[in-house]
């Protein structure tokens, strides 16, 4: 995300522009271009305000009261760090959904781009056909994060589901996979990583600006392909590893509408698919502690500010940029 | 089934050792090969749910089968017509709410993306920098206080309950749509705004005749992701849609899993199956757009 303009080297335009001729005192509307950008800008600037700015301060101001949704505005509590209080010392479940989205973005999210990672690697070569290949690889995708695919998931590590009759052509005795506390996370885990199609489609471009003299000169030096893939690939490619984690890992924080579908809204079996959004759902919108559910949102910021924060400083370590500007 | 496919997906491009010179034609049918597996293994989940789609209640027990014994397409009638109100209403609040947020987010952040990527203004730096922060901002942070604030002003539950699913969109609040379209207007030679400039262009001329017609493959490429993510989405709508009438079809389709019953999921699978029938028609009609087009991307993956 370099966000210097080049100069643009292209030659002058050929052709006219159509320009509308009614074009009244050139000069004065000029000097005026500072009110342009913002005639421009406002509706991004109410945005700003009004869906972004405005709501996140309101919801610091609710973390610290016992707002529900039925309270009229002047009868708010002011309660103080109540409400961090339990989060932090009382509130099992809500450590228990901590812990099942780092577990689940710890695990998922490595898998998901090793998977992204090997199959575009397969496909970096061109040949008929390979377009058609990136496109079914990316399907899955793209039908991304909707409720008809979590059915289909969850109906298909259900007991009498596809993938124990699978199971069972081995002579291997299936489980109930989603209504087991021991599996039903990892079935959300193996649908996210099923899904890798987006990073998948990022590391073919990135694999696309290794320069080829590079893997020559590695040959001629006696590299094979282990030491090539090694060596040349994967420090070339470290930017886009690196933009992808990042990317991957906030989705993966953000996981709700599978554990949704797996568990009808609950969490279950036994809080193990209980994914911080989707505890914040229950907590603001179903038991409507709406104060409590702001607390916990703006804990959640914070996290996914630190882990960033945390990945970008670890990056400079392995992030290698072939132009030579850290970023 | 999945393990077998990640070992072999994690052991990089090297499946094949070369001896001293592998012939080209062996080493690329063993990686066609490997690719086909691993498509096989990718794609089964989505032909099990069309073949599901279409057997009857005793068959999806006990026929593991794509193909159904018994093609049963009465499925697709009973689900339509399953609740109180039709999967047509359904499609259909799902399209406007779709459409709405389309041509929202092609308006306001085309317009945000001209003045950041051409305009000079005072704070434009700030500004910038502010848009950038928000493309990692969660969305579910702000539910709950945009909830409380929408509910305020009386537009959840109200006579036209998309309100709150639409607003935002209208006010380029979809920063990623916003940097994609600036990268993409820098990339427009500021030549031509210098010569409408000199023709007596000014900055409202030069988006109008320069910038706006220019920018249609960035304008096309926010169109279709935003159809596609609005189709998908399911967390805002959940949220803000109560009555049954109002609900749009990831919101309908969960109401499925409240019957347990075997006979419904015949029926559940049919309505799965039409609710991924326009993002795979797009799929269809836009693919090599779609994974060639937003390698800046990767957002929602």
């Amino acid at each position: 995300m370099a966000l210097t303009t080049a100069p643009s080297s292209t030659p002058r335009a050929t052709g006219p522009v159509r320009t509308p001729a009614d074009q009244r005192g050139s000069g004065r509307i000029w000097q005026r271009e500072g009110l342009a950008g913002y005639v421009f800008l406002s509706p991004w600037l109410i945005g700003l305000m009004a869906i972004t700015a405005v709501p996140m301060l309101l919801s610091l101001y609710l973390s610290f009261t016992n707002y529900d949704i039925l309270t009229p505005w002047s009868e708010i509590e002011w309660v103080g760090l109540a409400n961090y209080e339990r989060m932090f010392t009382s509130d099992a479940s809500y450590w228990h959904a901590v812990q099942v989205t780092l577990s689940f973005a710890l695990i998922a999210v490595p898998l998901k781009l090793a998977a992204a990672l090997g199959v575009a690697l397969l496909l970096n070569r061109a040949w008929r056909g390979v377009g058609l290949f990136r496109g079914l690889f990316y399907l899955p995708s793209l039908l991304g994060g909707s409720v008809a695919l979590a059915i289909v998931w969850v109906s298909m590590f259900n007991r009498d589901g596809a993938f124990n009759s699978f199971l069972s052509l081995f002579g291997i005795e299936g489980k109930p996979w989603v209504n087991d506390p021991e599996w039903a996370l990892e079935t959300l885990m193996v649908l996210a990583i099923w899904q890798f199609g987006a990073p998948m489609v990022i590391f073919l471009a990135g694999l696309k600006q290794v320069p080829t003299e590079l893997y020559e000169a590695a040959s001629v030096d006696g590299a094979g392909k282990v030491r090539q893939f090694l060596s040349v690939t994967l420090p070339m490619l470290s930017p886009v590893i690196f933009f992808n984690l990042v990317l991957e890992t906030i989705n993966g924080f953000q996981g709700f509408t599978s554990a949704f579908v797996l568990s009808n809204g609950t969490g279950g079996p036994v809080d193990s698919t209980l994914m911080y959004t989707l505890n914040l759902y229950i907590k603001g919108f179903v038991d409507l502690e709406m104060g409590y559910a702001s607390a916990m949102a703006w804990v959640f910021l914070l996290a996914i500010a630190v882990i960033t924060i945390v990945l970008f400083s670890t990056g400079r370590f392995w992030v290698h940029y072939s132009d030579g500007e850290g970023r | 089934m999945v393990t077998q496919t990640e070992a072999v997906v994690t052991t990089p491009a090297t499946a094949s050792t070369p001896t001293r010179r592998p012939s080209g034609t062996g080493r690329h049918l063993g990686r066609l090969l490997i690719l086909v597996a691993i498509l096989a293994v990718v794609l089964y989940p989505l032909f099990w749910m069309i073949g599901t789609s279409v057997k009857s209640p005793e068959e999806i027990v006990n026929n593991i089968g794509l193909l159904p014994r018994e093609f049963t397409p009465g499925n697709y009638p009973d689900g339509w017509s399953n609740f109180d109100v039709s999967f047509g209403r359904f499609f259909l609040n799902s399209a406007m709410v779709s459409l709405l947020t389309v041509l929202g987010n092609a308006v306001s952040c085309l317009l945000a993306a001209y003045a950041f990527a051409r305009l000079k203004f005072r704070l434009r730096g700030f500004w910038f920098a502010i848009m950038i922060g928000t493309l990692l901002l969660p969305g579910h942070v702000l539910i709950v206080p945009q909830y409380i604030l929408f509910r305020t002003f009386d537009m959840v539950g109200g006579p036209w309950p998309y309100l709150p699913l639409v607003v935002p969109q209208f006010l380029a609040t979809e920063a990623f749509f916003v940097f994609l379209m600036v990268q993409f207007i820098r990339g427009i030679p500021r030549e031509l705004d210098e010569a409408a400039k000199i023709d007596g262009a000014s900055p409202f001329g030069i988006f109008r005749h320069v910038i706006l017609p220019l920018s249609r493959p960035a304008l096309v490429t926010t169109a279709i992701f935003s159809f596609i993510w609005t189709w998908n989405d399911f967390f805002r709508q959940l949220v803000y849609l109560s009555d049954l009438e109002d609900y749009t079809v990831p919101v309908a389709l969960t109401l499925f899993i409240d019957s347990t019953s075997q006979s419904a999921v015949g029926p559940m699978f049919a309505m799965s199956v039409l609710s991924l029938l326009p993002v795979f028609l797009f799929f269809v009609a836009f693919q090599r757009m779609l994974v060639e087009g937003l390698n800046t991307s990767g957002l929602k993956g």
